[in-house]
């Protein structure tokens, strides 16, 4: 009972989807939209057990004095603060003070994460562009090529022929290694579902493939 | 600000009166009818239009009164959907349109009734290709279940993961398992925890310390179940620990901020990122090169692939990452599925090398049987 239950389970959640997908009944799709809404409910409880351990790994780590522990007292700041203004909001929306920290903390430190990858953009493509054997410098030739398709200067360089060259190698070569990909993606994630569904692929449960 | 609302009238005005008059319609063969293999909740318009111009949807459920516009469109497009309809109710329907200052109508259509329906007709070559798939896999998982010898080709990036708990395991360091940003509810995070398994086994067996930094609260139950199954497989429920699998935040940057600053201060032998990824793919995967680990990275994000291959040591592509648990399990019967995924591959690019064909010689008959919506 143990592993029928949740692979039966599994079995009929998994199936319903594919079902909603041919079947446009407004009782199958209703049932369907229901499903996602039940996913979401699980979602939110599953939620305070990831702050529980954020919570008791950040004490664990200021108590030992583990590197880094300066951090974890930012954290818990952090977490408690938001937390607290967040609940305080109410049904009328957000408290001013969690949104003044939202808009002034939290979204410029996301920006600036983000921002980062320009950097780390530069310093990939100078180790993938160096052309070391064949491939790479076909990869660096065809690098340099689209990047001066892109601007005018290619085109002035070259009297306008920079950027349909730029445009064949994204939509012919490119697009066609990029379409076997992602058939082979596709097969891969539809074989692995229905792996799942059938209760073939188990492991993901914990619970061996007996 | 008065001035500038007496400008937009006067722009609006000119446009109704002089533009209606340069584009004059005529619509003829007005039809209405439920829309076919939908849920019930739209109605289909169509019209053969000569001039161009606008033409206003008008709706009613009486016949002759009470019409109101619901919608516009150009009287070229020839057909309208009307989504704000109610499954069982009776509709009339009128095209209106300016003409020389005057509104003019066509009569009325209708009743026209929106119905749910059981099949979506245009969704069958999907269908016919679901049980194909289905076919194929339960065939080849019954054949190797037989004992049928099955091949499956060596894959770099799974073959080095031995090497590369070794690796930690030697250095005494610890190895750090990303098992991407999304949920449950993605394909790639099951794959993922797939793979977790089988390496918290060797690190349960070396004696290798593991962390698994979780973004999606499921996901992190679930890897903490995971984990805990692996080391009791392995004969060593004492050693696993609790902060092996460790929740993080739910937010996107937040968790790509901790886990680059785990691996700075904390410099793990080993990095695997293997799972669903998005921007922050190149930050991990840059900082991991950065402190000189051996990193493997499997994803089937196509726009992430490029960054983790530039990043990483080893790299799963799409497919590969998927039959991950059966390369690593050797289990015959998980081989089988990937077995009846290779024919499945083999049919589609028969398909497609017929389609390139026929589509050169001008028909499109391949083109038009693979569309589907």
């Amino acid at each position: 009972m143990r592993r029928t239950l949740p692979l039966f389970l599994t079995f009929v959640v998994g199936m319903f989807p594919i079902f909603a997908f041919f079947v446009p009944h407004r009782a199958v799709s209703d049932l369907n939209q229901q499903l996602d809404t039940w996913l979401v409910i699980v979602a939110a409880f599953a939620l305070p057990l990831g702050v529980v351990n954020l919570v008791g790994s950040n004490i664990t780590k200021i108590k030992r004095k583990q590197k880094g522990w300066p951090y974890s007292i930012v954290l818990l700041a952090g977490l408690s603060v938001m937390a607290f203004y967040g609940i305080m909001g109410g049904e009328q929306g957000f408290h001013p003070k969690f949104q003044y920290m939202f808009v002034n903390m939290v979204s410029p430190l996301q920006a600036t994460m983000f921002s980062l990858l320009a950097f780390y953009v530069a310093s990939a493509a100078y180790r993938a562009f160096r052309a070391r054997n064949i491939e790479a410098t076909v990869l660096l030739a065809a690098a340099i090529i689209v990047m001066l398709g892109r601007i005018p200067f290619g085109d002035m360089l070259t009297g306008g022929r920079m950027t349909p060259l730029s445009e064949w190698i994204m939509t012919k070569p490119n697009a066609a290694a990029q379409r076997g990909i992602i058939i082979g993606a596709a097969l891969g994630a539809a074989s692995m579902q229905i792996r799942v569904i059938l209760g073939i692929e188990r492991t993901y449960l914990g619970k061996g493939q007996e | 600000m008065r001035l500038w609302y007496a400008f937009i009238m006067i722009v609006v005005c000119f446009n109704v009166w002089f533009g209606s008059d340069a584009l004059a319609v005529e619509i003829e063969d007005f039809a209405a009818q439920d829309t076919p293999s939908d849920g019930g909740q739209s109605i289909d318009l169509r019209w053969v239009a000569t001039g161009r111009g606008k033409v206003f949807i008008l709706r009613s459920t009486a016949r002759d009164s009470a019409f109101s516009v619901v919608g516009e469109a150009l009287a070229s497009d020839g057909a309208y959907t009307d989504f704000g309809v109610e499954e069982g109710v009776n509709y009339y329907y009128r095209l209106g349109w300016m003409s020389g200052g005057d509104t003019l109508q066509t009569h009325t259509v209708g009743p026209a009734v929106a119905k749910s329906n059981w099949f979506r007709k245009y969704r069958s070559n999907a269908l016919v290709t679901t049980a194909l798939m289905f076919f194929l896999v339960i065939t080849f998982v019954n054949r190797a279940k037989k004992g049928h010898p099955l091949y499956i080709r060596r894959i770099a990036g799974l073959s080095s993961i031995d090497e590369a708990v070794g690796r930690a395991t030697e250095m005494g360091k610890k190895i750090l398992y990303i098992p991407g940003i999304l949920s449950l509810s993605e394909i790639q995070t099951i794959a993922s925890l797939s793979i977790l398994k089988h390496i918290a086994k060797l690190t349960a067996i070396y004696g290798t310390d593991i962390e698994v930094p979780n973004k999606d609260p499921l996901v992190f139950s679930a890897a903490r179940e995971t984990v805990r199954e692996a080391y009791l497989e392995a004969g060593k429920p004492d050693q696993y620990r609790e902060e092996m699998v460790t929740y993080l935040t739910y937010d996107q940057f937040a968790y790509a901020a901790s886990v680059t600053a785990k691996m700075v201060r904390e410099k793990p032998a080993t990095n695997f990122l293997i799972g669903s990824f998005f921007a922050e793919s190149l930050i991990l995967a840059e900082t991991g090169q950065a402190v000189g680990a051996i990193q493997i990275a499997g994803t089937a994000d196509i726009p992430q692939l490029p960054f983790f291959v530039t990043a990483c040591d080893y790299t799963l592509l799409g497919e590969e990452l998927f039959a991950a648990s059966a390369y690593l399990s050797h289990e015959p019967v998980l081989l089988g599925s990937i077995k009846a995924q290779d024919v499945m591959k083999a049919i589609i690019m028969v398909v497609v090398g017929i389609g390139i064909v026929t589509y050169a010689l001008g028909s499109e008959f391949i083109k038009n049987l693979l569309l589907t919506r």
